[in-house]
């Protein structure tokens, strides 16, 4: 067990690395990269542009760059951001949790409608409820989630609400069709001969059936999550980490994008291999 | 559901032929301004109204319509090529370069889709030409969309090196690339073709993320996405409905292209 946790933290680690220098990369090799929004003001002088491009000389070499700031992280030092003029880890801890909360109560509520519909569609198998609940996940999924956090403005409707509605129909889908697949199964067929409950079919038979995939696509829904908090922060005004990337990437502010990067691509690492383990630990006998 | 699909490939017929004739509709040209109707309401002359500069809600419909419908599809052939260099050639060789190309699909699936548009796409040039804009937009999409159907191409090709009629043809002397093009491609086109229709819409949506906000197609050109940018200003839902036109446009394609593909398809 103890050796499973290692190395999926070893790996974890190394895809967060990873990430971290492809985003870097990625910035790097954008063909904008050192081009600064001041460099257009027509009241500088030759010579305070060249000083602005230089400031962007020390990350030419994306490799030497990287390395740095890698090392200065790893002493604690996330740098500063250069638009904002405050420290960046003071930054990422002050919104850290804001994103945390409204993401969290998003993932709860989506996940409470998800798995309350898979019930439902268990209980009562009438295709009237199914139509329903299928038009109303197909409809939220056809939506960008920057227009459901413009309607929730408009409908003066709290940020979570948005990423749980975007959240929601990819993990209703999911659940749904693994339900469906677990109806199906000979074991459910031959338990509901034998006159089981419903109740204690979907407990006892179908549950530990799905509950491998289930835990998998809570690590996943995370990712969803975090990812649906870029525009909704941005639009709804929700000072989180969600809103940073996307001043970051605006400002193009390589020191702030980079940790971003790569403390988004922590939590959605973490969070996968944390399912993993999990559902690795509930396949291991007792 | 056979006739729910029908209908849905119909639907994006009428959507694509539409956009693609559209000049026909409105006679106003996308970028025209007229500064005596400015936030004007649906008339005769202009049946969506105009916009806060004066220009025909209809005209630019039309236009961005065709703008997004072109070149999503574009985009989504460059990540299915990519896909198919990424997943499916890697999968077929097995080996390391299968290890090698896992690692890499899993550790481009790791970082959120959208942030790592937001990072591509906000470090283009300021200064690029509106046409520019549209395409670098879906060029973006099109160069980092490519992991979810690698992955899918991935293991299908890994399936197909140990099929019978491989192994006899491989038996026979045939060189790798012969039988990757002659055997491997043909068996693989319908999982290509499936998630390169899956694609699309996911590419429609994801520009229309961007350019709400504010790192999608330029104005002056209008695109599905860059046009729900208006509903930032629409202060309530009864006195403006129709600005809710381009919404319900974007929702029709979306949705029609996700029910025009089936599941068996997804999935085969």
């Amino acid at each position: 067990m103890l050796s499973s946790i290692l190395r999926r933290l070893l790996l974890a680690v190394c895809t967060i690395v990873a990430g971290g220098f492809f985003s870097a990369a990625l910035v790097r090799c954008a063909p904008g990269f050192g081009t600064d929004e001041r460099q257009l003001d027509p009241r500088l002088s030759n010579d305070s542009i060249r000083a602005i491009q230089g400031l962007h000389a020390e990350d030419r070499n994306i490799v030497r760059s990287y390395l740095t700031s890698l090392g200065r992280t790893l002493r604690g030092d996330l740098g500063v951001s250069r638009t904002l003029n405050r420290p960046v880890r003071q930054l990422l801890h002050d919104r850290a949790a804001v994103t945390a909360t409204v993401a969290g109560k998003g993932l709860a509520l989506a996940w409470s409608a998800a798995v309350g519909m898979a019930f439902a569609a268990w209980f009562w198998h009438t295709p009237a409820l199914r139509l329903s609940v299928t038009l109303f996940s197909g409809a939220l999924l056809c939506l960008p989630a920057g227009v459901l956090a413009l309607l929730a403005i408009l409908l003066d409707l709290p940020a979570y609400l948005v990423i749980a509605l975007i959240v929601y129909p990819k993990v209703h889908r999911y659940l749904s069709g693994l339900v469906e697949a677990a109806c199906k199964m000979p074991h459910i067929i031959t338990a509901r001969a034998t006159g089981a409950t419903e109740t204690r079919i979907f407990l006892r038979h179908v549950l530990p059936v799905i509950r491998r995939e289930v835990l998998a696509l809570a690590g996943v829904s995370i990712g969803i999550a975090l990812s649906a908090a870029i525009p909704v922060e941005a639009l709804c005004g929700v000072a989180g980490i969600g809103q940073l990337a996307w001043q970051s990437a605006l400002a193009r502010d390589l020191p702030l994008l980079t940790n971003v990067a790569m403390l988004v691509i922590a939590c959605v690492v973490l969070a996968n291999s944390g399912a993993d383990l999990l559902s690795e630990e509930r396949r291991q006998p007792a | 559901m056979k006739r729910v699909r029908q209908a849905a490939s119909v639907l994006v017929c009428t959507l694509v032929l539409i956009s693609v004739v559209g000049g026909i509709l409105s006679h106003f040209d996308y970028s025209q301004q007229d500064r005596e109707q400015v936030n004007c309401a649906p008339s005769r002359a202009h049946w969506l109204g105009t916009d806060d500069l004066g220009r025909d809600r209809l005209a630019r419909l039309l236009h961005g319509a065709r703008v997004s419908i072109l070149l999503a599809p574009a985009a989504a052939a460059i990540s299915m090529l990519l896909a198919f260099a990424i997943g499916a050639v890697p999968g077929f060789a097995g080996g390391l370069a299968e290890r090698a190309a896992k690692t890499v699909i899993d550790l481009a699936l790791s970082v959120p889709w959208l942030f790592l548009l937001l990072i591509a796409r906000a470090m283009l040039p300021l200064n690029t030409s509106p046409a520019a804009s549209a395409m670098i937009t879906f060029l973006v999409l099109g160069l980092l969309g490519w992991a979810a159907p690698a992955r899918i191409l991935l293991a299908r090709a890994r399936g197909l090196r140990q099929a019978g009629f491989i192994t006899l043809a491989r038996s026979m002397g045939a060189p790798p690339a012969r039988l990757l093009c002659r055997h491997v491609l043909p068996n693989l086109r319908p999982v290509v073709a499936a998630q390169f229709w899956i694609s699309v819409p996911i590419f429609i949506l994801s520009e229309a993320n961007l350019s709400i906000l504010g790192l999608g197609v330029a104005e002056p050109l209008p695109s599905l996405g860059s046009l729900l940018r208006e509903l930032e200003s629409v202060l309530s839902l009864r006195a403006d409905l129709w600005r809710f036109v381009p919404l319900v446009v974007l929702v029709l394609m979306v949705s029609s292209l996700q029910v025009a593909v089936s599941r068996q398809e997804v999935y085969s």
